[in-house]
């Protein structure tokens, strides 16, 4: 359809019927990629629908998400935390405790399913952090799929552990040493893989971003979170969170956190975005708080970028959040103003991990600790009788490196 | 048959493009590519990839390609088409880059990230500024999608010889015969193939087939070293001269 793009941004409601057929959120999202995809992506949207359709899909995927990855897990309270604040009643939906011990394997898991629907016999993956990698691999190892996992050079420093699992689990890393090295250059690198092997191999995209159907199939995937959280909080309280928040990197355990809020209007949903070490450009990766509206990785989004439109380096001390772009619904909700996106820096971040550590027994990654931290603040703030619900998107084991060294302790 | 060559603007500096523009003219190129460096060129190989991390690693920005342009395309009578991300398009306004595009003398533009799907606007607005929108056909296009896009299409057809991304290849696609068959009883815009190509004997390959041949990675490879040593520049110009006119006089045989 029509290129115009309208610059004004929708009025203030968002509805949870989207996308539309051409994988429009409001204005964001569709397709900008080469025509060599185009086929392959429409071939994913028709297969989609049908396996979405399909009650033995599923079934099947029910059946694994239960069995293999844990799922539900549970939604937790957070009790100390909650009086040490003095507010709001904190609780915490609990993605950590998963197989492989983040969110990114309910997206994985449905995938692959769909790989297999599809008969492609051959997967290949992105991941910065490493998390969906593994969570790649691990679907991958459990299907008996050849999987091949691009990761930046950078990130393979910073995250050797995943880099070790994923091989045990018998995916190749393919190292990505152009441009910056981390996750942007890792999502080129496996569309350029894709460009020459689509006719055999699906792309498993780890985030709400990318082309259409990927926003849509991965917040789809990934909306079992929130499903299970909003009715554990009812089951535990009788009612719904007055706030949920998540962290954001490419968005999705937070699109699959708000997903099933969206129609709750009384529900403030809260997206929390890597401040980094400040405001300045190159300093963090708070696309949708600094970002402007363009085009990154074949969508149509927010995006950190020059005024040329060359995409800006960023920086998190968490490698999940280490993204230059967003997921084009998560640029809906801001323009509607159904989502607030808010940021938290660097240093509490890592003062988080360690906080919550101590306080709960509970080690949360990087990334999630962004989205604690935030919800700490704010629960200060509100009444003893609200009650927010944070998703603990993942486990800080991948981390323990990284903050040893950045706490000046030995490993 | 038509002999068009790409080249990266900024690499490894603008003089030097705009000389090279003269020299591919000069050689026999019958249209010349302008690749606009981009940070995140998702249907580039590696070569061309490297070529716009070089330019870019030197600041070379979209005002200094559009003056440079401005200098040279008075100068030279080889139409010259700018092969840009619509990531920079957008971000400049399209109106405003297409006017300015058309200032600089830029005939026509191609979009590698704007399928046909997204493209009727976009089509629309060049052809009010009289410019042309080259579109792509790639051999995993099936027929009803290349007939959808045609619809669109003007100038000619850029038809992708390989499923994936520019750089040299032996072997172009098995199907290629047959898409350019197939295409020629869609339309009546010349067919240039690109993507892979760079030897005389694909090109006699292609002669009754395609009505043009693009050029990129193989030209692109020769300016590699130019990055750290400009000492050479006036022999690798020399070379692509050469090059260019191997390859312009396989075509025009
Ligand atoms: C634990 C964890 N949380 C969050 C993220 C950020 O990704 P997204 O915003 O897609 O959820 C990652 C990414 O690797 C992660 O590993």
């Amino acid at each position: 359809m029509s290129v115009a793009l309208p610059d004004t941004p929708l009025s203030g409601h968002a509805t949870s019927q989207v996308p539309d057929a051409e994988g429009r959120f409001g204005e964001f999202g569709r397709r900008f990629v080469p025509e060599t995809l185009m086929h392959a992506l429409e071939e994913l949207t028709v297969e989609y629908a049908k396996a979405k359709a399909d009650p033995s899909f599923q079934k099947q995927l029910d059946g694994l998400l239960h069995t293999f990855v844990g799922r539900p897990n549970p939604l937790y309270f957070a009790e100390r935390l909650t009086h040490e604040c003095g507010g709001a009643q904190i609780y915490f939906k609990r993605e950590d405790l998963n197989h492989t011990g983040a969110h990114k394997i309910n997206n994985t898991i449905g995938q692959t399913l769909l790989t297999l629907r599809m008969g492609k016999k051959r997967v290949i993956a992105e991941t910065g952090a490493g998390q969906h990698g593994v969570a790649t691999a691990t679907a991958c190892a459990r299907f008996g799929l050849p999987c091949v996992v691009y990761m930046g050079e950078e990130d393979i420093r910073r995250q050797k552990l995943n880099v070790f699992i994923m091989r045990t689990m018998g995916a190749e890393v393919r190292p990505v040493t152009s441009g910056s090295r981390t996750l942007r250059d890792a999502i080129n690198e496996a569309m350029r893989d894709w460009m020459a092997s689509v006719e055999n191999t699906h792309y498993i995209l780890g985030s709400v971003v990318g082309p259409h159907p990927f926003p849509m199939i991965v917040r789809d995937f990934q909306s079992v979170i929130g499903k299970e959280a909003r009715a554990q909080c009812l089951e535990a309280t009788g009612r719904l969170p007055d706030e949920v928040v998540a962290c954001v990197g490419g968005g999705s355990n937070s699109a699959g956190m708000f997903y099933p809020f969206v129609d709750d209007t009384n529900v403030e949903l809260t997206g929390v975005e890597a401040g980094g070490r400040g405001p300045k450009a190159g300093d963090h990766a708070s696309t949708l708080t600094f970002g402007n509206k363009g085009i990154l990785h074949g969508t149509y989004s927010y995006v950190l970028q020059d005024e040329d439109g060359q995409t800006a380096d960023v920086h998190s001390i968490s490698a999940g959040l280490d993204y230059p772009g967003v997921g084009p619904e998560h640029a809906y909700w801001k323009d509607t103003g159904r989502v607030r996106y808010v940021n938290i820096g660097d240093k509490r971040a890592l003062d988080t991990v360690q906080h919550v550590a101590r306080t709960e027994g509970i080690l949360p990654a990087l990334e999630s600790s962004h989205a604690i931290a935030y919800a700490l603040e704010r629960a200060k703030q509100r009444n003893p009788s609200d009650i927010i619900v944070v998703c603990l998107s993942g486990r800080g084991d991948k981390d323990v490196n990284e903050v040893a060294r950045l706490t000046g302790q030995e490993l | 048959m038509a002999f068009m060559p790409f080249i990266a603007a900024g690499d490894p500096d603008l003089p030097t493009t705009a000389r090279l523009l003269k020299e591919l003219a000069a050689s026999g190129a019958d249209l010349i590519e302008v690749g606009f460096p981009y940070s995140d060129p998702i249907a580039d190989g590696p070569v061309i990839q490297a070529s716009y991390t070089r330019a870019l690693a030197k600041h070379v920005k979209l005002k200094e390609i559009f003056a440079t342009i401005t200098g040279v395309s008075r100068e030279i009578q080889a139409p010259l088409v700018s092969m840009v991300s619509y990531a920079i398009i957008f971000r400049q306004g399209i109106d405003a880059f297409v006017q300015e595009a058309k200032a600089a003398g830029f005939a026509g533009l191609i979009v590698p990230d704007l399928p046909g799907d997204e493209a009727s606007g976009f089509a629309a607005l060049m052809a009010k500024h009289q410019m042309d929108l080259i579109q792509l056909v790639a051999p995993t296009t099936p027929p009803d999608r290349a007939a959808k896009i045609l619809k669109h299409a003007t100038g000619f057809v850029y038809c992708i010889a390989v499923a994936g991304t520019t750089g040299v290849r032996k072997e172009l696609a098995p199907q290629l015969a047959e898409m350019l068959k197939s295409l020629r009883t869609q339309t009546t815009l010349p067919l240039a193939v690109g993507f892979g190509i760079s030897a005389p004997d694909q090109i006699h390959h292609l002669k009754g087939k395609a009505d043009g041949v693009i050029v990129g990675s193989a030209i692109v490879k020769l300016l590699e070293n130019l990055a750290s040593d400009s000492s050479k520049t006036d022999a690798v110009l020399r070379e692509i001269g050469s090059f260019a006119k191997t390859l312009a006089d396989a075509a025009h045989t």
